[in-house]
């Protein structure tokens, strides 16, 4: 057994560890009397990728290509490649991921489990939008091949399911034409959520990538609205990578009310000063924490949640507003705050978080009862405008505000695996 | 493409080797001939090559690892391709010790895979790059090869006699153009150490091939890859025996 825990590392459990390599193995290694579930990276903040006491099947040594279409740019790939390795191979040979999260570690299985989107939403959506095929191998060593044309349903089910429909050994991605490596990027401020909404809108025609930083200290939403576009200017050099490494756990968290106020502050003054246009190169931008590798360990030896949720439109500046407020007023949060509108598009995953609307993605250090009682107002306050919370990053919502974020829950049991379950499935669905 | 450097895995679907061979396609084309027991499990290790690196040659070998005499015409059928700049003689499996002790068979396949098999490779290449005087050869050892432990020592006596055939090829070989690399890994996340991955405190194989490339490019005779093994294993070597057989190892 192995302890294990998720990225917000707020605990520890035990695990029996099975590494799949051999993708014609797979169905014979997931026969077991244990449940299990497939564990890429860990990424995930809650308890989405944890077995406590079952098997955890790790999918990272599944690293291999199948093939690439260097003119159609289809690539099928094994399940356990990372994000970033696909992005380092073929961005310099024209084409990248179409979508991508605000990491790149994490596993294409991973991304398809959790259906994962990123700043082009809007244009782009989801990463499950360019899985043209899969292969998903069940615990009674059934194959399943599915796609948007061949099986949808299964597609639709395993798309955003959370790993519980079974464990993806292959997959079909479409990649995008790039010129190159750069973006061309504006930094605008702005002063409340009316501003905010008024350039997310001015943006989506005009900008393929938008995201903004938001202040959660400050009560009036204030934040610095991000928005790029590829470019081919290639003026810049490659930058050379220096990567850190949080090389300890600090006795407290790091980020504190101490700290905060007095980071968010220095950080919008400084960046709205920086304000304007720039080139960025995509790692830069897209993917800012990469770097610091183990940067959760800042908050501390409890360690962190992270609350992420997805509000209606029509809705969505008086529920951001009021949930600004309720974090304003705890004095809690992070500077990791994250506001963003989705494109008006249907999700393709029964389970899939994005939704037409707004999301607002805070951390918060872990203080026990106090950081959950604030979620339980920002609990009430999703629940009243019809919105959702995302499973990637839960763990702890009430089961009545999962069954009613996710209507297509009945549809979609019909679809798991028996031989499968997690901390997530089993506190939610109950088994 | 008559420039590409020439290299040849024996063992290539071996974890180790293939990220080796994942490196050495990542910054330059090469022609890479990939040879393994199993055709299926090596085409597999080529088709990602291919994809990584399209303009690099990878042909596929499916070859008998013990017998001498296959073993000898498969690498005269290589070597007549053309010259060698690299060879890597990677394959190996970890024997389970207590069916070793039982089982005379299991023994004798453990001692034959890890030890003479990779032995009558080297020196099937060795006449040939002697006589063409260039070209890297590196053979897998094992840190295990070098004091016996009661908890490996079949594996670590076939891995022994890798290290010290590589010492007399080394010697053979020392006023030639040749170069002998003799890697000695420690215990490494691959699907052959699956099980001991509870104790933890395994390398990672992408961090090992790298020591190892890094290795072969710089001719050195000998390598541990991760480099602490070197310290851990001359402790290791030089416990007096009163110690030595207290301890759990």
């Amino acid at each position: 057994m192995v302890a294990m825990s998720a990225w917000g590392r707020l605990n520890n459990f035990e695990h029996e560890v099975i590494a799949l390599s051999d993708r014609h193995q797979v169905a014979r290694q997931l026969k077991n009397k244990l449940t299990g579930i497939a564990h890429g990276m860990g990424r995930s903040y809650g308890d989405v990728c944890l077995n406590p006491n079952g098997i955890l099947w790790q999918t990272t040594a599944l690293d291999r290509y199948i093939s690439f279409n260097e003119n159609t740019g289809s690539l099928v790939c094994e399940a356990g490649l990372l994000l970033r390795d696909i992005q380092r191979l073929f961005i310099p040979r024209g084409w990248m991921l179409p979508v991508t999260p605000g990491t790149q570690l994490i596993t294409v299985g991973g991304a398809i489990a959790n259906d994962v989107h990123g700043k082009n939403h809007h244009g782009s959506g989801s990463f499950g939008d360019h899985i043209k095929w899969l292969k998903l191998i069940r615990t009674d060593g059934t194959i399943i091949e599915c796609g948007p044309d061949l099986l949808p349903d299964w597609f639709s089910a395993t798309v955003g399911g959370f790993g519980l429909t079974g464990v993806i050994t292959e997959v079909e991605i479409q990649l995008r034409r790039v010129s190159g490596p750069w973006l061309s990027t504006e930094t605008v401020p702005y002063a409340n959520l009316n501003e905010f909404f008024q350039l997310a809108d001015a943006s989506e025609a005009d900008w393929e990538h938008t995201v903004s930083w938001i202040d959660c200290v400050a009560k009036g939403g204030r934040g610095l609205f991000m928005r790029a576009n590829p470019t081919d200017r290639a003026e810049h050099h490659e930058p050379k990578t220096q990567k850190l490494t949080m090389p300890f756990v600090p006795p407290l968290s790091l980020v504190n009310p101490l700290s905060l106020r007095p980071f968010n502050t220095a950080y919008f003054n400084l960046k709205k000063w920086q304000a304007g246009k720039n080139i960025a190169h995509y790692e830069a931008f897209f993917y800012p924490l990469d770097n610091l590798l183990e940067w959760n360990r800042m908050y501390g030896p409890k360690g962190f949640y992270q609350y992420q949720s997805v509000v209606p439109r029509e809705i969505g500046c008086d529920a951001v507003q009021a949930m600004l407020k309720e974090i304003a007023h705890s004095g809690e949060g992070s500077f990791l705050a994250v506001l963003k509108t989705f494109g008006n598009r249907q999700p393709l995953g029964m389970m899939s978080f994005p939704q037409p609307g707004v999301t607002l993605a805070l951390d918060f250090p872990n203080k026990g009862k106090r950081t959950l009682k604030l979620f339980e107002r920002l609990d009430a306050i999703v629940r009243e405008a019809q919105g959702r919370i995302y499973l990637a990053k839960d763990t702890r919502m009430p089961r009545d505000l999962f069954e009613a974020g996710y209507p297509r829950l009945a549809e979609f049991l019909h679809y798991r695996d028996p031989g499968i379950s997690s901390a997530l499935s089993r506190r939610l669905i109950g088994y | 493409m008559q420039d590409n450097k020439r290299i040849v895995i024996i063992g290539a679907s071996s974890a180790i080797a293939e990220h080796c061979a994942r490196l050495w396609v990542e910054n330059t084309n090469v022609d890479l001939t990939l040879v393994g027991r199993n055709a299926e499990k090596t085409e597999r290790v080529a088709a990602d090559l291919r994809v990584r690196s399209p303009l690099s040659i990878i042909r596929v070998l499916e070859a008998n690892f013990i017998a001498p005499l296959a073993i000898s015409q498969l690498v005269d059928e290589i070597c007549a391709k053309g010259i060698i700049h690299t060879v890597l003689i990677a394959h190996g499996s970890l024997p389970d010790q207590a069916a070793c002790q039982q089982d005379l068979t299991a023994c004798h396949e453990a001692l034959l895979v890890n030890g003479i098999s990779p032995v009558l490779f080297a020196e099937a290449f060795a006449g040939h790059m002697q006589i063409a005087n260039q070209g890297t050869l590196a053979i897998f050892g094992s840190v295990a090869g070098d004091r016996g432990r009661k908890s490996n020592y079949v594996y670590g006596a076939a891995k022994g006699m890798v290290t010290r055939y590589a010492q007399g090829l080394q010697h053979r070989l020392a006023n030639t153009g040749v170069k002998v690399v003799l890697i000695k890994p420690g215990p490494t996340d691959t699907p052959m150490t699956a099980h001991l991955k509870q104790q933890g405190g395994l390398a990672k194989v992408e961090d090992v091939a790298k020591l190892i490339v890094k290795a072969i490019h710089q001719g050195k005779p000998v390598v541990y890859a991760p480099a602490k093994w070197a310290v851990i294993m001359m402790v290791i070597r030089h416990l007096p025996a009163i110690i030595f057989n207290k301890l759990e190892i």
